[in-house]
């Protein structure tokens, strides 16, 4: 990577419905998390103890799916404050595992989960981050701008797409990076 | 009036959940409640589709221990089955598992935790995190880094990806070790032994430095569960059943896990969907612990030379050789337990059996339910399957480790709250210790919430930002 930059990219990662899988595999970087430390500056991740996304974010990824109004919310904020958004991974980009629960009716689902535990629940309040009916991707709820399909993304191809966009470049995948699964 | 205190979203942790601290008139903290914030599913989708997409399905409760429900999926699957897997199967199922304690621990004390270990728990927020250790301390971050590194490495050589391998199914696994892959495991070890060395050591010296943290960070009595080998030795891949007291007792012991139900009872509370397991014969106040504090406390030995002499040490915590009780030990039993998996993998790979072709026993449905059961990193895990005759689920349930923890998570976040927090004095570097109390269990929550999402009780919906946000008003 370039380091003749004289400001350095604002980064950040943010998770919605999933299993945390494609931030394991942005970990799997291993010591390129060095050289991204030159370029890039973390501004808002769940591995870090920023609670509130900043404004003027640069690249955000984002893992998971559209599942509850907390998710929407996010997204919408993660929209409004950064330049670049990435759909990242399988979750984010098509629903995928998270989505599955989408042949169910919601109501359904809850009273089962409702009558199997041996004590009581109380009923699901309006101001609590409520499920949606459906589990959306991303680009469902807001434009994305670039896609790092995979479940999850493999290291190489979350590289491939980081390095281009910390260095203004498009993200151009081989065609073996952009299969799903 | 009562004042309520949030930290939300709780960081450095996997998956989405708050904190609720509940504080009197005079400021003092009555409750403290940790509240996650996710819904699966799993268990409910999962009905209608076959066994044999289990362990692909399952595995993608988590990402960080995949593994652990893969193995447990392959488990119940063999049971459905009605199979012995081959013996090469066993073990490389088991090199995969130690592969991935090794792993997942690395990230839970290098990645997560020693921001607040070696940055200082009320350390300045923005730097206190993996960068931010990197940048103050870079030995020790490379360390961290090559050390969860050797645990991924085997997981992808064995099972072709580090996250989410399909490589374990029911009757055995894929493929079988090639001589090359073994060679090129057997390389990465030594690293592996000289970091998890410097790791202990550096723990080691620290822990004088920690004494009010020892004291107050989930230090509590409570029964610990996990497996443990049929001759009481430690065990994450197979075994028994054992639950010891605080006093050492052993309250059960040799449990064949099929049994699970007869010792474990799930409760519900009001104000989450999160389910609270908890000890039967005890009642809804059964609280036990799970994971690498709960299983060094309760075997008889390791079986490893090196791992034995630590958990020696260990046993040194507790004047009296009775378990040690604080939560801020789970710390040091994770090291131990990197040490013990690196010890296994050595000594599996030995073994001339482990390279053998056949690696899977083939059948149809012949049972119609199956629990399989493993020790993933932060605990006892169980898949349980019910299926009819073409191996269509009928009844899914899973137990995950960070379920069995919950009572014993909400009454650490207590007790650092009560210690440390008042109303006068509540300030950011307070509130961390607070969440590094729930780090110390280093929970999943994709995989305690698989079923049930959270409902907090109370009506707003607090943010947290850039500091403390204090929320005043409840009836």
């Amino acid at each position: 990577m370039s380091k003749t930059r004289h400001k350095k990219i604002r980064l950040a990662t943010a998770w919605l419905g999933g299993c945390s899988g494609c931030h394991m595999s942005f970990l799997d970087l291993d010591e390129r998390l060095l050289d991204l430390t030159e370029a890039a500056e973390l501004v808002y991740s769940p591995l870090a103890d920023i609670k509130e996304l900043p404004e003027g974010i640069d690249v955000i990824l984002v893992e998971g799916a559209v599942a509850n109004t907390d998710h929407l919310k996010l997204a919408e904020q993660i929209r409004s404050r950064s330049k670049i958004v990435v759909s990242f991974g399988d979750c984010a980009a098509t629903g995928n595992v998270t989505s599955l629960r989408n042949r169910l009716d919601l109501e359904d689902l809850l009273a089962t989960v409702y009558q199997e535990g041996p004590g009581k629940i109380s009923q699901q309040d309006e101001l609590l981050p409520l499920l949606l009916p459906k589990v959306l991707p991303l680009h469902q709820v807001i434009p994305v701008d670039v896609f790092i399909p995979g479940c999850p993304p493999d290291p190489e191809r979350i590289w491939a797409a980081v390095t281009a966009l910390l260095e203004g470049r498009p993200v151009v995948l081989s065609e073996k990076m952009r299969r799903f699964g | 009036m009562t004042q309520i205190v949030t930290i939300d979203p709780v960081t450095r942790i996997e998956g989405h959940a708050k904190i609720a601290l509940y504080l009197d008139e005079g400021g003092r903290v009555v409750d403290a409640r940790f509240q996650v914030k996710e819904f699966r599913g799993f268990e409910e989708f999962c009905q209608g589709r076959s066994f044999w997409e289990m362990p692909g399905i399952t595995s993608r409760i988590c990402g960080i221990c995949p593994v652990s429900h893969l193995l447990a999926s392959a488990k119940a699957g063999d049971a459905i089955l009605g199979v012995q897997i081959p013996p090469a199967a066993t073990k490389l199922r088991k090199l995969i598992n130690w592969a991935q304690i090794v792993q997942s621990h690395a990230l839970s004390f290098f990645h997560l935790s020693a921001p607040d270990l070696l940055l200082g728990m009320e350390g300045e927020p923005a730097k206190r995190n993996f960068i931010g250790l990197l940048q103050k301390h870079p030995e020790i971050g490379r360390n961290g880094i090559r050390l969860r590194q050797i645990g991924q490495a085997i997981i992808r050589l064995l099972g072709g990806k580090s996250v989410h391998p399909s490589w374990t199914l029911p009757g055995g696994v894929g493929d079988p070790l090639s001589p090359e892959e073994l060679s090129e495991i057997k390389s990465m070890l030594p690293d592996g032994f000289h970091i998890i060395q410097l790791a202990l050591d550096l723990l080691n010296d620290m822990l004088s430095k920690y004494e009010a943290e020892i004291e107050n960070y989930g230090n509590f009595p409570s029964l610990f569960m996990g497996l443990v080998t049929p001759d009481g030795g430690l065990e994450h891949y197979d075994g028994l059943l054992r639950v010891m007291d605080s006093e050492g007792r052993l309250v059960e012991d040799k449990v064949s896990p099929e049994d699970y139900r007869v010792i474990i009872e799930e409760a519900v509370e009001p104000w989450s969907y999160l389910k609270f397991p908890y000890y039967k014969p005890h009642g809804p106040d059964g609280l036990y612990r799970v994971g690498p504090l709960a299983r060094l406390n309760i075997c008889d030995f390791a079986g490893t030379p090196r791992a034995d002499r630590e958990l020696r040490q260990f046993r040194r915590l507790s004047p009296g050789g009775t378990p040690v009780t604080s939560s801020f030990h789970y710390h040091y039993a994770r090291l131990i337990e990197i040490l013990f998996g690196l010890e296994k993998i050595a000594e599996t790979l030995e073994d001339p059996e482990i390279t053998d072709p056949h690696v899977r026993s083939k059948a149809f449905v012949n049972q119609s339910q199956g629990i399989g059961v493993i020790e993933a990193p932060r605990g006892t895990l169980f898949h349980e399957y019910h299926v009819d005759q073409h191996g269509i689920l009928q009844k899914v349930n899973l137990l995950v480790a960070t379920g069995h923890n919950n009572l014993a998570m909400n009454k650490t976040i207590l007790q650092i709250a009560q210690r440390y927090l008042n109303g006068s004095r509540i300030t950011e570097g307070v509130l961390n210790r607070i969440e590094h109390g729930i780090r110390v269990f280093d929970p999943c929550l994709s995989c305690s919430t698989h079923a049930v999402g959270q409902m907090p009780l109370h009506l707003q919906v607090l943010n947290f930002r850039g500091g403390v946000e204090v929320e005043l008003t409840r009836d």
